[in-house]
């Protein structure tokens, strides 16, 4: 409306939250990425150059030309970091098909369920969420372990004869994030598959689809937008994840967000640190710019 | 709406001769001049020029996407326009909030307040000019009387049927005593019978509190019932202005002509012109076309003839005589609308005309049937020459 | 069977089997946390032994309160901001720099937090803000803001404009429009939008532990560190406790948001 367009409360309502996230989100961003460029330092803060603006354009000019990739030819020189990034990115992945595989039935079976009966199962899908994070993977701990529920009640039931070795390793972190992230698959999922038309599959039944083809040509198709949701809403944090992996991964387990930390807290390289950031955010951001796509395409849609 | 007035009152039967327009001196209360909208490339309003005088009750008529909306928005101050101005009792509007006119708007979904009841709803501009609360409590209380919804003023708005919530929404629209008051699709959510009704006193409340009213609609019955001028619209531009008789009696365009009510267009060529008739040949008639009419065309012009299907006289009796006006066919569909049908004519050189016949007496077997020969004729003064 | 809505036996193993899974291992949790035995992994009778155990703890208690301040500063801050932002994506029409601003919006949703946390602190280490209270709750701001304003953003699609319109035709500055017809009726969902942030605030660990400064450590950074260790009954009573106690206050928030709703829209 031309009217609200110009009105003070309509730049305001833009200007508050631009300015909140230009200064500590795309900020952050660019510092990160100028550390990035640096060397470590035994000072405090731990990198150098360290920018004064003070000191006036000569002293600026002599850093800026202090800055180099150094950090990245020595991250991706290093087998330990690319391994660290390939391993992210499968197990993110592994565990976002997953997701996928479990995630549509019970968002399907909430979308055909009674209409009085759907925010009642939403709610108990979202619950969870709500409760501790650090908790639902720590629950995981108890379950997992050689001692745990799981290897208890298979050696009862005759199953095995030797406990498993599952926590620790690589399957416990897919566990451990196909568990965490449930409920942003199966959000997505519903939203979709909630919109759908009931007369699609009428339609597509008067035409002589059986209930399966029905499903796989029409059901499946009109829920992708969800299905591509939900996979970009789980892989993208998955990539990164730091607790799961920590708590539920072993020695195998690689994870860049894990070493992210471990440069930073253990080793206090920040520069390096923030080498490997800015890599992870260059390999996730493609999946990152179509996640924001689809959010503004929903938007412009209504 | 049952109007409370209309039970304990003698309805006003005479409606005074009422036509502003018609006066050269008389001062329009609202006036658009050369009015244009432009959204990017697409212009929505294109040059529109208009006089709306105090107490008239008016219409914009058009199709969807006609440019009716943005017109009204404009003077309700949600829209401003692209080149030209809108004056409203001699001052002009650009620049002025919708909140600073003396304008209000009943929105085609009503747009109650789902928070407040009824009566906060209808005191929702008042207490914005910061009028006393006694004040406001005695305006509330009548405009729930002159809205018939006296005992509903602490209901919510989902506590209503629609007709009720219709009616909330006309009650805090003038609440305010706007100067104008807009009407946008005002019975678009209300079903057909209600609708009738609801136009009718809308009609008695307008002629009773004498404000000015503008209503837009796409229902040419809904704007020939209620307006006293009609604006047809299309594509941004005003297409005709006048009388509900006018528009339908003398359509200045084809375009108005097929809007407005069910016509026959019959193309055809001028062949005589005289101060008061003009004679034409069509080519979908046999005989030629005589109409009472004066005409700006010369001889050989083509022009079209509007022929609305209730002026056609239809008959299976031979014609006594036969020299002008008339075409023979065969029937070839019926239309039984109840009060009238409708019959399509396919005539003996392929054309088609389509002529209305009212049904006088209880026949179920139609006196007219499918594949009968049937004559048709009509009056010199039924057809009307369009200018476009 | 996939013809009309309803339960067929497949959708009903599926919902069955994804609840199981989602509540099974909290239930399990839950149970442990009264295990009189220090063994988690050996059933030694009933005992609330662990609780009693939990007021006791300083440490924890500190930690429960620095979060609980934390979690509601940065709620209500990232509602207010939240909300303007999902008003400004909505609502202000194309200015320019929306794509950047929508995309500012939306990133943090799915930021990992290792990136987002050390991003912040090289921000608070560069501008020399030490680290401390503010630093985590400004860091929490800036990430749950993002989903208030998707929560207030998908109310205000759905949201008739024409109301504000009205308001605005029958006397009311956009300012007294938006206090007085906007906001009461988007108010669950900005209510929705502040619990979420104050639960995502309470919850986070990675960007608070980046963030926090010495003195505030919060409460998932002091269970972080006991989990560290393996599992002990007195986690699983601290998780319970926090278990109930979320659980109690979203299941009647969203039972009051109902019953809010159904006053101000419901149908008869």
């Amino acid at each position: 409306m031309s009217i609200e367009r110009r009105s003070m409360f309509s730049r305001f309502t833009v200007a508050m939250p631009f300015l909140w996230l230009a200064a500590f989100f795309l900020l952050p961003f660019l510092i990160v990425l100028k550390i990035s460029l640096s060397d470590d330092a035994v000072a405090q803060p731990p990198y150098a150059p360290v920018f004064n603006f003070g000191e006036g354009w000569a002293a600026l000019r002599e850093k800026l030309s202090m800055l180099d990739f150094e950090n990245y030819s020595f991250v991706l020189g290093d087998w330990l970091y690319v391994y660290s990034y390939m391993q992210s990115l499968t197990l993110a992945a592994v565990a976002t098909a997953l997701l996928i595989v479990v995630g549509y039935p019970v968002a399907y079976a909430i979308a055909r369920s009674p209409r009085g009966l759907r925010p009642i199962l939403l709610l108990l899908v979202i619950l969870p969420f709500f409760t501790s994070f650090l908790i639902r993977v720590y629950a995981w701990i108890g379950i997992l372990s050689r001692e745990g529920l799981l290897n208890q009640m298979l050696l009862s039931l005759g199953a095995i004869s030797q406990p498993m070795e599952i926590l620790a390793t690589n399957a416990a972190v897919v566990i451990g994030m196909v568990y965490s992230y449930f409920p942003f698959m199966v959000l997505p999922l519903y939203a979709a598959l909630e919109k759908m038309d009931d007369t699609l599959l009428e339609a597509a039944a008067d035409l002589g689809a059986t209930p399966s083809q029905a499903f796989w040509r029409v059901t499946v198709p009109v829920s992708a937008p969800g299905i591509v949701a939900g996979a970009l809403l789980c892989f993208i944090p998955a990539v990164g994840e730091f607790v799961i992996p920590d708590l539920l991964g072993g020695s195998e387990t690689q994870m860049i967000g894990r070493t992210v930390w471990n440069e930073f807290a253990v080793n206090r390289s920040w520069s390096v640190a923030s080498a490997l950031a800015v890599l992870i955010l260059l390999v996730l951001l493609v999946p990152i710019l179509i996640y924001q796509r689809m959010q503004l395409r929903d938007l412009e849609r209504r | 709406m049952e109007m409370a007035a209309s039970k304990t009152q003698k309805p006003q039967s005479v409606r005074r001769k009422f036509e502003p327009w018609a006066d050269p001196a008389a001062e329009p209360l609202i006036r658009f001049e050369n009015v244009v909208k432009r959204y990017g490339d697409v212009v929505a309003i294109d040059g529109v020029s208009l006089d709306i005088y105090e107490r008239e009750f008016f219409a914009l008529l058009g199709p969807s996407g006609c440019g009716k909306t943005t017109l009204m928005r404009m003077l309700a101050g949600f829209e401003e326009a692209s080149e030209g101005k809108v004056v409203l009792a001699g001052s002009d509007l650009s620049g002025v909030p919708p909140y600073r006119r003396p304008v209000n708007m009943m929105f085609q979904s009503y747009a109650l307040f789902p928070h407040m009841s009824v009566a906060d709803n209808i005191a929702f501009g008042l207490k914005q000019e910061r009028m006393p609360r006694d004040e406001i409590a005695a305006r509330v209380d009548e405009m729930l009387k002159l809205v018939n919804l006296r005992g509903f003023e602490k209901r919510k708005p989902h506590q209503l049927s629609g007709g009720q919530r219709q009616r909330v929404a006309l009650a805090r629209s003038l609440a305010k005593r706007p100067k104008v008051l807009l009407l946008d699709e005002p019975m678009a959510a209300l079903d057909k019978k209600l609708r009738e009704q609801t136009q009718f006193e809308l009609m008695d409340l307008q002629q009773r509190i004498g404000t000015t009213f503008i209503i837009v609609t796409h229902d040419q019955e809904e704007a020939m019932t209620v307006a006293d001028r009609i604006a047809v619209m299309d594509h941004g531009k005003l297409i005709q202005v006048a009388t509900p008789a006018e528009i339908y009696e003398q359509p200045n365009s084809r375009y108005v002509a097929e809007f407005v009510g069910d016509v026959n267009i019959i193309e055809a060529a001028v062949t005589r012109v005289t101060t008061s008739d003009t004679t034409l040949q069509a080519d979908m008639l046999d005989a030629e076309l005589r109409l009472t009419q004066r005409t700006d065309a010369k001889t050989g012009d083509r022009v079209a003839v509007a022929l609305r299907p209730e002026k056609i006289r239809i008959a299976k009796e031979p014609l006594s005589e036969v020299h002008a006006n008339c075409a023979q066919g065969v029937v070839y569909d019926i239309a039984y609308l109840g009060d009238l049908s409708i019959y399509h004519v396919h005539l003996d050189n392929g054309f088609v005309l389509k002529a209305a016949k009212t049904n006088l007496s209880r026949q179920i077997e139609p006196p007219i049937d499918w594949d009968d020969r049937v004559n048709l004729s009509w009056t010199p003064d039924a057809g009307v020459l369009l200018k476009s | 069977m996939a013809m009309r809505k309803g339960l067929s036996p497949v959708t009903v193993t599926a919902l069955a089997g994804g609840l199981a899974f989602l509540y099974v291992p909290l239930f399990l949790l839950v149970i442990y946390s009264f295990n009189d035995s220090r063994l988690v992994t050996v059933w030694g009778g009933w005992s609330t032994r662990w609780y009693r155990g939990l007021l006791q703890n300083q440490a924890l208690m500190d930690a429960a309160w620095v979060s609980l301040k934390v979690a509601a500063v940065a709620a209500t801050l990232a509602t207010a901001l939240g909300t303007l932002a999902a008003l400004a994506l909505v609502r202000a029409g194309a200015f320019r720099g929306r794509t950047l601003f929508a995309g500012l919006v939306y990133a943090p949703l799915v930021m990992p937090e290792v990136i987002t946390g050390l991003a912040l602190l090289l921000l608070f280490v560069a501008i020399d803000f030490d680290r401390g209270f503010w630093t985590v709750a400004l860091a929490h701001v800036t990430f749950t803001m993002c989903f208030v304003a998707v929560i207030v953003q998908s109310r205000l699609l759905t949201f008739d404009h024409s109301l504000e319109e009205a308001a605005l035709d029958l006397g009311a500055t956009p300012l007294r429009a938006f206090f007085s017809v906007t906001l009461p009726v988007i108010l669950p969902a900005v209510a929705a939008g502040w619990l979420l942030a104050f639960t995502l605030s309470l919850d986070d660990l990675v960007i608070a532990n980046f963030t926090a400064g010495p003195g505030n450590t919060t409460l998932p950074m002091r269970i972080y560190s006991q989990v560290r260790l393996g599992v002990t009954p007195e986690v699983n009573a601290i998780s319970t406790v926090f278990i109930v106690v979320i659980t109690a206050v979203v299941l009647s928030a969203s039972l009051a948001m109902k019953w809010q709703q159904g006053k101000v829209e419901g149908r008869q």
